[in-house]
């Protein structure tokens, strides 16, 4: 039971905000106690925001670093538009990452072995050999050979690919969470094998699904930066620009952690937004 | 029903579990399978339910062979209804969901006529104040009887049931008997294993005896409890009756 603090009764007086200072989750050893209100939220994220920023100031003062935001400032356009880019690429490759995660885990799955094998193999290597190896072997060998000249459009595919192959490990993974006898439940009625996927295992995998996708999801924005090498003025690119022209290397750099952040956080909310959706007791 | 084994053979991973079982049920309206874990009961019900299939020999249900190969195969599953042990229900959907799934994705239904079927499976077993409860919400008993409902929802011609009260306490266990007596008493064909040997004896007009993968004996279920005529059953039923 909750050990909720109770206002004497006919007076107004306000739940003193100390009492939700620890999470009473320790009698079922689970950290989930008693919700805590609004007030109580909002004040105790201040207090570690405030921290944060206190801790990082005292950093920046100590290492003597002399701030010019001034010389920066002419250039936000440029940080706009490389945004703007890191946001359309993202975007792309975030879906097609997402169809060639799926594909890959129902491969991996497969009763036809070589499908399987291949499956597998995609997976080892793209996981095993960094990001910008294959983003220079795909554009300046197997983008070139097949006579693809559109940048965006090889670094949108790489990029993909490269996530796609941590996703399918992500949904293989919910899959196999998804219990035998669910599958044998749906055999027992009738369904067919794709009947099976759409109403039985992906409803109950989505769950599982959720946290490290969201992760996922997260890195794959971020090593959008590193389309930059094949000159795709994204916005890593432009923060690099702006830092070689003002020589403010900081100053340009700032910006881009939060211009991540704006994109990488709504991700990372909206997906916790779906996993209590598809909660259930199992 | 009448149900026919011939013959039927199955090896797990070059263990044999069933040897050449045969046995011929005419006319028979409750059939119920008994012996030691790990006899066989379940395999071949399992066969009979269409969920597995045989290394050699066949089933035939009023004189129909049971198909080895899909599509038929599923054809065939949607035509009987199964109940396993527990946990069969899909925890992400209602009581009512779990209905009318089969019923509009295997059965062909709209939405509507599914959710008037369902309603009223559930209404059967008094469960309707529970249809939009998940799983996770519900009693095993009416986990169970849910399960029972989704399984007659689709008028099948044969209902089996797979231990259907093992991971059951015994008062959930009488719910669930109770509901088995009653679709007995409406004339439903069905099969059972069960460990339960009372309620065998009680609903079976059947009794099939299996051990190390034989059907060693079957009859009437009087007779088989009264004078089984092999030893192993004899010895069986001293044992588990004994307690």
């Amino acid at each position: 039971m909750c050990r909720l603090p109770k206002a004497p009764p006919g007076r107004h007086a306000p739940v003193p905000v100390k009492a939700y200072l620890f999470d009473d989750g320790s009698e079922t050893g689970l950290g989930r106690g008693k919700p805590v209100p609004l007030g109580a939220r909002l004040l105790y994220f201040a207090l570690a925001s405030g921290l944060l920023v206190a801790l990082f100031y005292l950093c920046a003062r100590a290492s003597g670093y002399v701030w010019d935001w001034g010389a920066v400032f002419p250039y936000w356009r440029k940080f706009v538009s490389g945004w703007r880019v890191t946001v359309q690429i993202s975007a792309a490759a975030l879906v097609l990452s997402t169809a060639i995660g799926l594909v890959f885990a129902l491969a991996r799955r497969s009763r036809i072995l070589p499908v399987r094998y291949f499956s597998r193999l995609y997976v080892e290597l793209i996981r095993g050999t960094p990001l910008l190896v294959q983003l220079l072997i795909s554009f300046y060998i197997v983008a070139n050979g097949f006579g693809v000249q559109n940048r965006y459009v090889v670094g949108v595919v790489a990029l993909a690919l490269f996530s796609g192959a941590y996703i399918s490990e992500i949904i293989r993974a919910g899959i196999e969470s998804v219990g035998a006898s669910q599958l044998e439940s749906a055999r027992a009625i009738g369904l067919t094998l794709a009947q099976t996927y759409r109403h039985v295992v992906f409803p109950q995998a989505i769950r599982q699904m959720m946290p490290p996708l969201a992760g996922q999801f997260a890195s794959l924005v971020k090593d959008s930066s590193l389309l930059s090498v094949l000159g795709i003025s994204e916005f890593m690119l432009s923060g690099q620009e702006v830092s070689s022209f003002t020589y403010a290397t900081f100053e340009a750099y700032i910006p881009l952690a939060f211009g991540y952040l704006i994109i990488t956080l709504p991700i990372s909310l909206w997906i916790q937004a779906m996993e209590r959706r598809h909660r259930f007791e199992t | 029903m009448n149900l026919h084994l011939e013959q039927i053979v199955k090896s797990f991973d070059g263990r044999r579990v069933l040897e050449e079982v045969s046995a011929r049920f005419e006319q028979v309206r409750s059939l119920v399978f008994i012996g030691p874990s790990g006899g066989g009961k379940s395999t071949l019900l399992r066969i009979i339910a269409g969920l597995e299939t045989a290394d050699s020999g066949h089933v035939s249900l009023d004189g129909e062979r049971v198909p080895q190969e899909e599509p038929a195969l599923r054809r065939y599953r949607r035509s009987v209804g199964v109940v396993f042990q527990a946990f069969n229900l899909f925890p992400h959907l209602s009581a009512l969901e779990n209905l009318t799934l089969p019923l509009e994705k295997a059965h062909g239904q709209t939405r509507e006529e599914a959710r008037s079927t369902a309603l009223a499976a559930l209404r059967r077993f008094r469960l309707e104040a529970h249809a939009d409860k998940r799983p996770g919400q519900l009693s095993g008993g009416q986990k169970q009887r849910v399960a029972i409902a989704r399984a007659i929802a689709i008028k099948p011609k044969l209902l089996l049931f797979d231990e259907p009260t093992s991971a059951l306490d015994p008062e959930m266990t009488a719910e669930v008997l109770e509901v088995i007596e009653e679709l007995r008493a409406e004339g439903s064909d069905f099969i059972l294993v069960t460990h339960q040997m009372g309620f065998a004896r009680r609903v079976a007009d059947r009794v099939a005896f299996l051990a190390e993968g034989r059907l060693l004996e079957s009859g009437p279920a009087e007779e088989l409890f009264e004078s089984p005529r092999s030893a192993a059953c004899r010895e069986f039923l001293s044992r588990v009756l004994k307690y």
